[in-house]
């Protein structure tokens, strides 16, 4: 099927359904309701502002810069990419500015489909500016398919400043299909703001991915919660680096649970530093197979070995 | 309701669950040994006896979970010693474990669906969850994990046992950990599921009121049975015998 850059195809729609469909509210891909912004094959294809939702292409990079009014009630931002096929490299720069109390779901995400026997790569930048008192969510579902033995590389990097007061959810998915990822996220968080970050990974195959998490707790009474779960299967490997800086009164809680099968490895290297008296500050880490006792629970249920597998990979991972 | 004078010792005929010459040993220890029972249809059996006597070693055996060492457990008279616990979960053994599993990640009302084997709408898991005491609304999206109490993780392990609504249902110390005002319901909760399920309940534990309504309590002493005592003869159970030590 012929598929061009300038239009949506059905592959296209079967992408965006797979990406946007965990959190969208109508429709098949999400896209019907609110602004959104779709990019494909490196070209931005689609734009849609919404009275309280600017966005405009950049002029200097490639990239969108989003703006949410002031007081905004409760808006949703589709920020979709995806890549048809291989050979090709693309960068692409997001901002969003949340204003004053505006509320706001952002739901990003990028479909890989490479056939091609060339890498498909896609670095997505992104960064928030949340005002005092803004509300934010953000979800990003990362997907890769397709059969050729072109790689698909993703290696998305997030910088977050938070205002006074400021909320930001994060929650990103990358199950299976992408072949080598390094995700940085970057956040500096002011007076009372708080940052809830969750991912969810699974590699399979010769997959690498690596997440790093430098947050710096700068404003009195910051909270930061970070939470990764993964899976490593086959020979795959992941890394997840947590640098969380305590500058004043905070608290943070950082807890990275792995479960791991066949050859998979999971490093976890954990660093937290209080530089202030007051700073609470607590990190997690487990790695392991799954859990004799939970598998024993599930077959005295009457689920096979495998399914019971199956049921916590699914439930740790949901 | 008083289940006392409800169910009369049955036939032994009726056997459901039979255990011959059990013996099992772990860690260079012989934790039990000639361990001889039967658990009769419809039956409420109570086993007692002091920490490490082997009770929850027994239930597990009987749940598939530890294989013993020697003998052999019947099921309607078929052996099932080689059967695995997904086979004996299956031919309706049930076990509710003395510490609930934690999961990240499993809702409680996922727990109760794969515990009954179906999707249930939520009125049947609010069912099911407020025989323990639990009102579903608070529960159905919560996960199975530590941010539960001890409490509400031991009624949830209960009320995944209810929901397999097997044939023999074990449960190991249910009352641990639940206070008193629930405790009432819960034996409550074990005349209805024995009515309903027309099953044989095997509930082990320290709780004299418990031991009050069953049908035959099994004391189990270092690894063996010291006593079968029979519905109205509880007395001569709680002697200063047991309470002292035998070193
Ligand atoms: N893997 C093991 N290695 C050595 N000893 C073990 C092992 N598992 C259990 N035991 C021992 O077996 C004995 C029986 O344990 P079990 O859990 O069956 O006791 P229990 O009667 O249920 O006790 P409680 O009333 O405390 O629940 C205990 O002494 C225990 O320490
Ligand atoms: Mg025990």
């Amino acid at each position: 099927m012929e598929n061009t850059d300038k239009e949506k195809s059905k592959l296209d729609e079967e992408l965006l359904g797979t990406i946007l469909s965990s959190k969208s509210l109508s429709g098949d891909t999400g896209l019907e309701e609110g602004a959104h912004s779709l990019r494909k094959n490196g070209c931005s294809i689609e734009l849609r502002s919404t009275p309280n939702v600017r966005i405009e292409r950049k002029t200097d990079h490639p990239g969108i810069n989003v703006y949410v009014k002031d007081g905004a009630p409760l808006e949703f931002v589709h920020v979709p990419v995806i890549i048809t096929k291989g050979g090709f490299d693309d960068v692409v720069y997001n901002d969003f500015h949340v204003g004053k109390n505006a509320h706001v779901i952002i739901v990003a995400g990028c479909g890989i489909h490479n056939d091609d026997d060339c890498n498909a790569q896609h670095d997505g930048i992104h960064r928030f500016f949340l005002d005092e008192g803004a509300d934010a969510q953000y979800v990003e579902n990362h997907y890769g398919e397709g059969t050729g033995t072109g790689e698909r590389i993703l290696n998305p990097e997030t910088d977050v400043q938070l205002g006074k007061s400021a909320t930001l959810r994060m929650e990103m998915v990358q199950i299976k299909g992408v072949d080598s990822t390094v995700r940085t996220t970057n956040a500096e968080l002011g007076e009372k703001a708080t940052l809830l970050v969750t991912e969810k990974i699974m590699t399979t195959g010769k997959q690498t991915a690596k997440t790093i998490f430098n947050v710096k707790l700068n404003g009195k009474d910051s909270k930061c919660q970070v939470t990764s779960r993964s899976y490593a299967i086959d020979d795959s490997k992941q890394t997840f680096v947590s640098n969380v800086e305590g500058n004043a009164k905070c608290f943070a809680h950082v807890e990275c649970d792995a479960i791991i099968r066949d050859h998979g490895k999971v490093t976890s290297e954990p660093a937290i530093t209080a530089n202030d008296v007051d700073a609470s500050m607590i990190h997690e880490a487990q790695i392991g197979k799954i859990a004799g006792e939970q598998l024993t629970k599930l077959m005295t249920l009457g689920l096979t070995e495998k399914q019971a597998e199956q049921e916590i990979i699914n439930g740790f991972l949901a | 309701m008083d289940y006392r004078y409800i169910h009369l010792v049955k036939d032994i005929n009726d056997t459901m669950v039979e255990l011959k010459d059990i013996g099992i040993a772990k860690g260079g220890k012989q934790i039990l040994h000639d361990i001889s029972f039967k658990i009769p249809d419809n039956e409420f059996i109570a086993i007692t006896g002091p920490n490490g006597s082997g009770k929850s070693t027994l239930a597990k055996i009987i749940m598939g979970i530890d294989k013993p060492d020697t003998g052999s457990i019947l099921l309607d008279g078929v052996d099932i010693t080689g059967l695995s616990m997904v086979e004996r979960a299956k031919k309706g053994i049930a076990f509710a474990f003395q510490t609930p599993v934690t999961f990240k990640g499993i809702t409680v009302r996922r727990l109760m669906e794969l515990a009954s084997g179906k999707k249930l709408e939520k009125s049947e898991v609010c069912t099911f969850l407020s025989k323990v005491g639990l009102c579903a609304n608070n529960y159905l999206t919560r996960e199975v994990d530590s941010s539960l109490s001890g409490g509400e993780l031991k009624r949830i392990e209960i009320a995944s046992v209810l929901a397999r609504k097997a044939r023999v249902s074990i449960f190991d110390e249910p009352e641990a950990g639940i206070d008193l005002w629930s405790f009432k319901n819960l034996i409550e909760v074990f005349g209805e599921l024995r009515s309903e399920v027309e099953g044989s309940i095997v509930v082990i534990s320290h709780q004299e009121r418990i031991l009050n309504i069953a049908d035959r309590v099994v004391l189990l002493e270092n690894g063996t049975i010291d006593k079968v005592v029979k519905q109205g003869e509880k007395n001569s159970l709680f002697t200063d015998e047991l309470r002292c030590c035998k070193c």
